[in-house]
């Protein structure tokens, strides 16, 4: 008897033990010295110049909170999912982060498909997404817990329409746009309409399917109309396809671009063929602003190597989140949520603050693509 | 005018079809297989020019050449290792085995250059040639160019040497030919070897004209060469060269004058009729079995 309640009594210790064990991973969120955030980024495949730019920009941003003191005399710990670029895998990767991690908020997605996708995930949870760099109109329709760090696709659209119409004095416009893809095919139709309202003329509108390699067909087409601009809102890769081939069916004209060329002069094979051409981003290295000059410095001291447009986004979508946390005094999800509403930084993108549809107030940098290099032309206001 | 350039855009990626199509019709003509893993070797193929190209600075014809003979052994290899042990086997069991091929040759490449897709190098530059009043960029000119001469090559080493004689005869009756002293293994890795070179010069042309080399290129474009080769008769040389350049003119005629969307389905839609029409492809012959 006595022997078998000892045996019970050990028993309960060792269930305890266990359980207590659980109970505190569960409640790890809000009792451990740490803050766990994730992240979500394509750092394989298509698009992983963006993924790692952006997660290194958020790292470095938790860095040198975590320096500080950390938050809330909390240090944080940043947990980066690779979800490739691909929005099931998006999806897989949050609900891991979500589930296995505990993560208290995220930072991501990158790319527009697979942020839709994880932003319309995140709704069972309503824990706090900020998308640094997803800038299709939708991803922060699916409810009040999604927000971004930088401005949408129609915005792009719409200020390089007006730039290629006040700036360039083009008269005549051709678009190129991928219409299998939320972000090509919503700044192509913003372009569209801006330029159109300003006055222009939109000579051909041409689309081609997301795998599609030969655009030869289109752009002889569009060569026929003989347009002074031509917009070609899609990724660099495809781009560069792009620009080879307008140089092989002999379409002499300016070529426009939007974000998603950062880095284009990397996937480029000669970097004659892009010579000339503009694209709207959301920064310009060549700032003399101090904050953005200091980022500069910082991320190559860390990273080893020159931080592009998406490692600033990724730097402000960090910021946003602490001043968020700071501001809600707490890490509960909803109430972070809610603090994010009146949120304004002053960041390496600019001034941010937020819109009622969660969308930042932001200007927008035009840069130009002269003898191989990136260059800082104009500043649009919106 | 518009039309004159978007036939010759048609021709242009018709001929890099054409190449890449007359190594699975030859396949398929003397061993009665689907080489699935031929759309790898060109991409393969392509790596090998890049490489050549920006690691050993070579010109562009000396990358070329290293690809075909680099490619020529890896088709053989491939043949001897996958294919040669199940010649008896039945139809199904090379063709899985192909597939596996396939993503042995995709995974290996994505292992080795990672799956982040490279830029490939300006090897043609210049100027677009003048034609009257129609301009044609240099890539096109010499795309077609090699290419109508490869496959003049190709007709008359399958015509006019022994070997191709001995190819012939092994497609038409492997049996006989053994009892006629033809070394069938022999054969049938030249014939590997000869798809799989050409396959590399497709794979170069194709990344000149389109400057991004990554570990999936070769599966569409082997794909879209499969399927020239079953429209102009698989088996049929010539067939294979009629089959692509058709495809080729569609789907630039469907992109400049219908819908660039539909430029596939426009291709798949006159394959089905075709096959309806005519199942052995344009050029192929309806062979009756023998009771």
């Amino acid at each position: 008897m006595k022997k078998s309640s000892f045996t019970l009594v050990a028993i309960m210790c060792v269930l305890t033990l266990l359980f207590t064990g659980c109970g505190s991973k569960k409640a790890s969120t809000d009792e451990a010295k740490e803050i766990k955030i994730g992240g979500l980024a394509p750092l394989t495949g298509n698009v992983s110049v963006y993924g790692i730019s952006a997660s290194n920009g958020t790292k470095l941003a938790f860095d040198e909170a975590n320096e500080k003191g950390g938050v809330l005399g909390k240090k944080i710990k940043f947990i980066v999912e690779d979800e490739k670029g691909d929005a099931t895998e998006a999806v897989n990767a949050y609900n891991k982060l979500v589930n296995n991690e505990e993560v208290m908020a995220i930072i991501g997605d990158i790319t527009s498909k697979p942020s839709a996708a994880v932003a319309s995930a995140s709704q069972k949870e309503k824990l706090p997404v900020i998308t640094p760099t997803a800038t299709a109109a939708n991803v922060t329709t699916y409810g009040a817990n999604v927000y971004r760090a930088c401005f949408l696709d129609p915005f792009q659209g719409s200020v390089m329409a007006k730039f290629a119409k006040d700036k360039l004095s083009a008269k005549t416009a051709a678009v190129i746009y991928n219409t299998g893809d939320d972000y090509s095919s919503g700044i192509a139709e913003a372009f569209k309409k801006s330029f159109e309202k300003a006055g222009g003329k939109v000579v051909a509108y041409e689309g081609y399917g997301a795998t599609d390699k030969d655009f030869k067909s289109q752009l002889t087409k569009i060569k026929g109309e003989s347009p002074d601009v031509l917009m070609v809102p899609d990724y660099y890769n495809t781009v560069a396809l792009v620009a080879a081939q307008v140089k092989e069916v002999g379409l002499k004209t300016t070529l426009l671009g939007a974000d998603g060329w950062d880095g284009v002069l990397g996937s480029v094979q000669d970097p004659s063929l892009v010579e000339g051409a503009y694209f709207s981003n959301h920064y310009s290295p060549m700032d003399t602003n101090t904050k953005v000059q200091d980022f500069i410095k910082n991320y190559k001291a860390k990273f080893n190597a020159e931080p592009n447009a998406l490692s600033a986004l990724g730097y402000d979508a960090a910021k946003i989140l602490i001043a968020a946390i700071e501001k809600a005094k707490s890490t509960d999800k909803d109430k972070v949520v809610k603090a994010l509403k009146g949120v304004e930084i002053d960041g390496v993108t600019g001034k941010i603050s937020f819109d009622e549809n969660r969308n930042p107030i932001k200007s927008v940098t035009v840069l130009k693509l002269t003898g191989g290099k990136v260059e800082m032309f104009d500043k649009m206001n919106p | 005018m518009d039309f004159v350039l978007q036939i010759i855009n048609g021709l242009h990626v018709g001929s890099i079809y054409a190449l890449i199509a007359l190594g699975y019709t030859m396949v398929y003509g003397i061993v009665k297989l689907i080489n699935f893993a031929h759309g790898d070797v060109i991409m393969i193929g392509s790596y090998v020019v890049l490489l050549s190209l920006t690691e050993l600075h070579v010109p562009f014809w000396i990358a070329i050449i290293v690809a075909v003979v680099f490619c020529a052994l890896l088709g053989m290899l491939i043949e001897r290792f996958a294919y040669k042990p199940l010649r008896n086997a039945s139809r199904i069991t090379p063709l899985i085995t192909a597939i596996g091929v396939s993503l042995l040759l995709q995974n290996i490449a994505m292992k080795v250059f990672s799956a982040n897709p490279k830029p490939f190098p300006n090897v043609i530059s210049g100027e677009p040639f003048q034609f009257g009043g129609v301009q044609v960029g240099q890539v096109t000119i010499y795309t077609i160019l090699i290419s109508v001469v490869l496959m003049v090559l190709l007709e008359l080493f399958v015509l006019k040497t022994k070997m191709g004689k001995a190819m012939r005869a092994v497609s038409e009756d492997a049996g006989a030919a053994t009892l006629m002293g033809i070394n069938i293994n022999t054969t049938i890795a030249i014939t590997f070897a000869i798809g799989s070179g050409l396959a590399a010069v497709g794979g170069a042309l194709y990344s000149t004209a389109y400057p991004i080399v990554d570990p999936y290129i070769g599966s569409m474009l082997g794909l879209k060469a499969f399927i020239a080769a079953v429209l102009g008769g698989i088996g049929k040389i010539q067939g294979a060269m009629l089959g692509a350049f058709i495809i080729g003119i569609t789907e630039c005629l469907t992109k400049g004058y219908v819908s660039s969307q539909l430029s596939e389905a426009v291709v798949f839609a006159i394959l089905i009729l075709v096959l309806l029409v005519k199942p052995a492809g344009i050029l192929g012959q309806n062979i009756r079995e023998k009771v």
